[in-house]
């Protein structure tokens, strides 16, 4: 019994203390951080701009023929986007991160840059599609009742459509966010020394793997846990708010 | 049927087809100031589409239709403008569900005639008053009854003072007791001289209200008069067998 709890605390002390590996994990966890923060505010702008062009492609010209320059411009970027969220989802991130860091930064190498980027541009196509089933879903009459008041398209969008919609999603995002909070745990593929990194590094070095991996495990818990906390605390403001 | 340059709304040979299939088959229609228009017809005769053609809310397929003297199917010109004089009014009402009565009342004032918060809110509780739901003004929509909701519904529509109101159909998807309130506020309406087209199958509204019935059929206006001639008096078999079974 002695001899465990001595074990232990040996453990204990070469995973934290020795060569202040604590600070080493603090660190890691502020890289894990701040890609999942940059990514998730890439994501939110670039899936927003690639769901408003997908519902707009939907509404005015689906199954419809081109009739002016501005109709061809939404068939082309209506397009891309498709070829853009196909490719997203239809490969690891941890490829499209490696693609972006070996290929696209070749030169220089940025792993942060790259690691925002590419988790930035995953993001976005996963955001996309919650944005636009989100706007989809809110019933056509709403954009008739607009519409036929004299608003036009964005006025419609603006007032109408997307307060409507971004409550519907919220689940949804949050849900995302939450899954790139551990996506991000890849970002040691491109040198990068994120949470995951960091333990894995502190296993390799001490031999001891029980403290650091469930070290870094629990933290990651511990920030979905919070994130879980602050989706439904929203959720909860937006339904009292109205109705 | 005269042309005449007065009308409000002229509807020349308006066709429309929905993916080939033609629904709308040359109508053609005079809608005065102060006109009841009352649209009637089996389901699926293109009713509708008609009244929805008229805002644009459905494109015609060809043919013009001149609103105030504009010819608003024109690509050119900006039909938003055109959609504020013309309210509309659904079946399924439609009212914004994340905005207070109030709110749903006001947006389009403030918004595009460029009234004043205080100045649309005293307007639209005047209007509530008019319909008797001014206490309801801080409620949200999916806190009101069917017939509340549709009264809200058209008032919304008059908020914007629109020079003619359109309504598609506005007491079918309501509890039979609560017609009577909606059909109410529409005759009120109607009294004060509003132009309207209306969308329907309550026969006693069109005999009382209307000041010109339209039987359309397969996408064509069948007959057309004043009520009495058009009730009492039907001239087309098709008309005589459509009113024989809803009268
Ligand atoms: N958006 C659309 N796309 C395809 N077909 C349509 C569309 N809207 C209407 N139609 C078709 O056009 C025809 C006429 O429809 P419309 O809604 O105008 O009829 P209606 O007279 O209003 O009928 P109801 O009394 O049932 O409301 C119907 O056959 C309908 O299926
Ligand atoms: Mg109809």
């Amino acid at each position: 019994m002695q001899g465990f709890i001595e074990g232990l605390v040996a453990s204990f002390t070469k995973t934290f203390i020795t060569d202040n590996r604590w600070l080493q994990l603090l660190n890691g966890l502020g890289v894990t951080i701040m890609i999942t923060i940059v990514a998730a505010a890439i994501g939110l702008v670039l899936g927003f701009l690639i769901a408003m062009v997908r519902s707009t492609y939907e509404m005015r010209l689906s199954g419809r023929k081109c009739r002016n320059a501005g109709d061809v411009i939404l068939k082309i970027l209506n397009l891309i986007c498709n070829i853009y969220i196909t490719v997203i989802r239809g490969t690891p991130v941890v490829i499209q991160l490696m693609i972006m860091y070996f290929i696209i930064f070749a030169s220089s190498r940025n792993g942060i840059i790259a690691a925002f980027l590419s988790f930035g541009l995953n993001s976005g196509a996963y955001v996309a599609e919650i944005f636009r089933s989100g706007i989809m879903s809110i019933d056509r009459g709403q954009f008739e009742a607009s519409r036929s008041i004299g608003f036009n398209y964005s006025q419609t969008m603006i007032f109408i459509i997307l307060p409507q919609a971004f409550k519907n999603i919220l689940p949804a995002l949050g849900n995302e966010f939450i899954v790139l909070v551990k996506e991000t745990s890849v970002a040691g593929y491109v040198a990068l020394q994120d949470l995951t990194y960091v333990g894995n590094l502190i296993r390799s070095r001490t031999y001891e793997a029980f403290f650091p991996l469930i070290t870094v495990a629990l933290i990651y818990l511990i920030i979905v846990l919070l994130l879980t906390f602050l989706q439904k605390k929203l959720e909860r403001r937006l339904r009292n708010s109205d109705h | 049927m005269t042309t005449d340059n007065n009308a409000l709304i002229s509807v020349k040979n308006l066709c429309k087809s929905f993916d080939g299939v033609e629904v709308l088959k040359g109508v053609n229609a005079e809608i005065d100031k102060g006109d009841v228009m009352v649209v009637i017809g089996a389901s699926g005769s293109g009713k509708s589409t008609f009244l929805r053609c008229l805002n644009l809310l459905e494109e015609p397929t060809s043919g013009t239709i001149l609103f105030e003297g504009v010819d608003i199917t024109d690509k050119n010109v900006n039909i938003n403008t055109h959609r504020q004089k013309m309210g509309m009014v659904f079946q399924q009402f439609n009212l914004f569900p994340h905005m207070t009565v109030l709110r749903n009342l006001t947006l389009g004032p403030t918004k595009l005639l460029g009234m004043s918060r205080e100045e649309a809110e005293k307007k639209a509780m005047e209007l509530l008053d008019r319909v008797g739901l001014a206490e309801r003004a801080d409620a949200y929509p999916n806190q009101l009854s069917g017939g509340q909701k549709q009264r809200i519904a058209i008032v919304r529509a008059l908020a914007m003072n629109p020079d003619v109101m359109l309504f598609d159909e506005p007491t079918s998807a309501l509890d039979p007791e609560m017609v009577g309130e909606v059909l109410e506020v529409m005759k009120k309406l109607a009294k004060a001289g509003m132009t309207m087209v209306v969308v329907t199958h309550e026969m006693g509204f069109a005999r009382e209200v209307g000041t010109d019935i339209v039987f359309v059929d397969d996408g064509v206006i069948v007959e057309q008069g004043s009520p009495d001639e058009f009730f009492n008096n039907p001239k087309s078999p098709r008309l005589r067998d459509f009113l024989s079974k809803v009268l």
